[in-house]
Parts: C-alpha cells; structure tokens; sequence
C-alpha cells in the first residue's frame, strides 16, 4: 500500500468465535499492511469483522491464526509499550474527573510527573479547541466535544497509531462533518497514522488515503480503493465530481462485496 | 439560598401542619392520652426526661455507629476479595444473597444469649448482620459496575490492575456504595433497637420504649421514639453530606448550572 515503512502489518489473520456448539468465523484470510502517515479507513457491512480487526491490532483480543506486526512488534508487545491510542465509539470519559483530568488519565497510568502532564494535557486541549472547557466535567459537554476530548486523551502521549472505532457513528450528519475536518487538520499537524472503521461511505472517502472494504460471512478484505482527493481536503471537496465518483466506486464495491442475495431471502 | 428554602418550604409546611393537625385532633376529639398523647405532652417529657432520655439515647447510638462500622468493614472486606477472586463470588455469592432473604432480627435473642445480655455488644453483632449484607452485595455490584469500554480503555493503556482498580472500578463502585451506606445507616438503628426490645442495660432507648410503654406511660414511650427518629435521619444526613463531600460529579448530587 505505502512505500514507506509499514507501521501496521497483519498477514494471514483467522479470528474465530467459540459458541455454544456452533464457531462463528469472523475474520478470514486477512492481510494489510499499513504505512506510516497513511489514514486508512475499514468499511463493510455490520458483522464484516472491521471492528473485531481494529482489535486485533490493539491486542483487546487475539487472533485465531495468522500474524500483527506493529511497528515490528507483536501486538501485546505493541500494547505494553504503548505504540498506539484508542477512539470507541462512546467517548468512555470518567464523572469523575474533570476534562483536563480525562486526557491526563492514560499519562497518570504511564507516570508521567504532574508537570508535564498539565503541560501535555493544555497542548492537546488546544490542539482539539477545548481549551475553555478544561475545568468542565464530561456531562456539561455535547456529544461532539465529548468526542473531542478522547481524541485529545489518545493522542495525550504522542502515539504514532491512532485507532479509532466508528468515532463519530452516535453524531449527527453535521456535527461529524466538523469532526472530520478536525480530524484530518489533528493528523496532518500530528503526522500520526490513522486507522479508522466506520459504516459512513463519505466519511472514509473525504478522510482516508486509502479505503478497505469488506464484506461478511466470514469476514474479509474484498477491495482497496486508494482515495488520490487533493488536500488539504475541505468542504468545497465535498461537492467535487472526484469525490462522487470515489464515493460511487466504494459503495460498488461494497455491494460487489455483498455477491448475491442469499436464496433464502429471494423467495 | 432562598432557593434552597423554597425547595424545602412544601415540606416543612407539612411537617408543622402535621403536628398542629395531631395536637387539635388529640384535643378536638378528646383522645384518650394512653392511645394517642398530643405533641406538646411529648415535648414537655421530652424536656422533663432530657437527662435520662439523652443518655439512653447516646447508648443506642454508640451500639448502632459500632455496629454499623464493623457490619461495613466487614461487607467492604468480603465484597473485595470477592470480586478480586472469581471462586469465591461462585462458592459465596448465592449464600449471601439467600442470608439476605433471612429476617436476621429474629437472631437478637441469639445474639443476646451469645454476647451478654446486657453488653452492648449483643446489640453491635445484630447491627453488624444487618448492615453487612447491603454493603457487601452492593458494593460488589458497585466494583463489577465498571463499563466494558472503560476496562478496555485501560487495558490499551497496559494499565496494572492496581491502576485499573483504584482508576475505574472503585470510582464506578462509590454510587453503590453510598446507596449501601444510606440503607444501613437506617438498618443499624432498627437493629440496636430491636436488639434492645430482647434485653439489654436498662439505659437505652429500646428499654424505655418497651418499659414505659408496660407502665402505661405512652409519652415517655412516644418521646423515645422521637429521639430514635432524630438519631435515625440525623445518621441519614450525615451520610447524605459525606456522599456529597466524596462525588460531587454524581448525577444525583451535581448542580445543573455548569
């Protein structure tokens, strides 16, 4: 995909799921490789795996079969040396603390001394335009400048992976535009490689450098589709015939994925 | 502060309108004193009694705190380890959760017979049964609250469990207990007084509510059980002012204005 060196390398991944009786395989065959600097987005339909593959990278789960390399590590090492932060799809902020104690959270588990952490956690809070906010507690914050904060708190110790899972799926269509603008000026500042799922086909075509569609039962990767949209990419790139026809081209794809409707539902 | 005073002003209101309404049936009626003494006979014992009565309170108070400490070190105790160790939440829980179902203070004759009648550490043991099981069952709930995500968050971190205990699981644990902590509060004078009804120093509020009452002097009785009362939601306040203290950020206790 990249030339340059690979941060994120996954070759031949299985991942299956044990039932009761039955064993649900979720991923199949995956292989993707990830260089740095690249924002790589994972679209497919639900239950393709694109979330349970972002996963395995982050070693919240381990894998049936196969290999994850991490900036030439394995995955739990990659996750012991903190290589990469974390997006949910819900924010995951504490009541407890205050937004500025929120993004100070994974610097306190590294032990970071106080100072810095103050010094890190201003940066990071101007860096996502949360700056007047610092004292407020999580619950006096829109969904959107919740969501902010946990970028901000991933990015907190300077990873040079951000994984993020459907970040933006719980906000409304305006509100994740500005978020993707965000977004995209945060990695461009920050150099760090992104990899990001999401079901929103125009998301992952204005974000990404490349889109991975997949599609389900089992799991996997069916196209990749690199997105060659000029940047800086703004909202004027929104209504350009380029980005119609990447946005055309990935939901063929992903429909392409998807093979003939099942008997059963053609009756 | 006004608004606070307007918050609470419906029920005080109710509550002054109550006693005036108890005083003019009492009299209105022509109430025999022995079934229904007025409030102002039960203030002027209250008064009259203050010396006696405030020590058999303070007795009942001492039995009920040092209940309720040991009944809570021993829930917090128990909830840990089972939660730290999955065997013993499979081999304890289920009992727990059947003695809770057991009406315990029909253990107080027991408990009496066991730790002195008139000890007050008959009284403290009742106390502490009481209190342990909604502290306990509570507070294991309140650790295993924690969100999934959250758990999950900490563990990209590679976060120690340590940090994850004392990060995310006891903060999520604090609302449970609180709520424990509130329920025992009420618990442990129940129990003390129960407890007391058994047998016990003749200098203790159970004792005079039972005695008085077999005198037929009924606001004496009623001027106890005030005091019981008081203990009972003074106790209450307090917890509910620790509460406060501990987690302003809860959704129960937080301001709405940001």
């Amino acid at each position: 995909m990249s030339e340059r060196a690979s941060i994120v390398d996954v070759q031949q991944v299985e991942k299956r799921f044990e039932g009761a009786g039955a064993t649900t395989v979720a991923l199949q065959g995956i292989n993707l490789t990830i260089g740095s600097r690249e924002f790589v987005s994972l679209i497919g339909p639900s239950g393709c795996g694109k979330s349970t593959l972002l996963r395995l990278v982050a070693d919240l789960t381990a894998p049936s079969a196969g290999q994850i390399t991490i900036n030439g590590k394995t995955a739990p090492r990659a996750r012991m040396d903190r290589d990469y932060g974390m997006v949910f799809q819900a924010p995951v902020l504490f009541d407890w603390r205050t937004i500025d104690e929120n993004v100070q959270l994974p610097l306190e588990v590294m032990g970071v001394p106080r100072a810095a952490r103050r010094k890190r956690s201003v940066e990071m809070l101007s860096l996502v335009e949360l700056s007047e906010f610092s004292r407020h507690h999580p619950w006096q914050l829109s969904g959107g400048m919740q969501q902010r904060a946990a970028i901000a708190r991933a990015l907190a110790f300077e990873p040079k992976l951000l994984l993020m899972d459907e970040p933006f799926g719980a906000l409304d269509e305006m509100t994740r535009e500005r978020m993707n603008d965000e977004l995209l000026r945060i990695w461009e500042r920050t150099g760090t490689t992104v990899v990001f799922v999401t079901h929103s086909i125009p998301e992952a075509v204005f974000l990404s450098s490349s889109v991975v569609v997949m599609s389900a039962r089992p799991g996997r990767i069916t196209h990749t589709i690199e997105i060659d949209l000029p940047r800086p990419r703004t909202d004027a790139t929104r209504e350009t015939e380029q980005y119609f026809s990447l946005i055309t081209q990935v939901r063929e794809a992903l429909r392409a994925g998807q093979g003939p409707i099942a008997p059963e539902a053609a009756l | 502060m006004t608004d606070r005073l307007r918050q609470y002003l419906p029920a005080i209101a109710v509550f002054v309108g109550g006693i005036v309404m108890w005083e003019l049936v009492v009299r209105g009626l022509s109430i025999q004193r022995f079934l229904l003494p007025p409030p102002t006979d039960i203030a002027a014992t209250l008064i009259e009694q203050w010396p006696r009565l405030s020590q058999a309170g303070i007795n009942t108070l001492i039995e009920a705190i040092g209940g309720f400490a040991i009944g809570l070190a021993a829930g917090v105790v128990v909830a840990l380890a089972t939660v730290r160790f999955a065997f013993a939440r499979g081999a304890l829980m289920p009992f727990a959760i059947a003695a809770n179902a057991v009406p315990i203070v029909a253990f107080a004759p027991i408990m009496n017979n066991w730790f002195g009648v008139t000890s007050p550490v008959s009284k403290m043991m009742i106390v502490a049964v009481l209190v342990f099981f909604p502290v306990m069952i509570n507070t294991v709930r309140g650790l295993l609250s924690a969100e999934p995500a959250a758990l999950e968050m900490m563990r990209s971190y590679a976060a120690s469990e340590v940090q994850t205990f004392r990060k995310v699981r006891v903060p999520a644990a604090l609302p449970f207990f609180f709520t424990a902590l509130k329920v025992g509060a009420t618990l442990s004078l129940i129990g003390a007084i129960v407890g007391e009804y058994f047998g016990g120093s003749n200098l203790v509020l159970g004792r005079v509510i039972v005695e008085s009452a077999s005198f037929l002097r009924f606001s004496e009785a009623w001027a106890a059980i005030v005091i019981v009362s008081a203990m009972g939601i003074g106790f209450y306040l307090v917890i509910l002012g620790i509460e406060r203290l501990v987690m302003p950020w809860h959704a129960s206790v937080r301001s709405t204005a940001p």
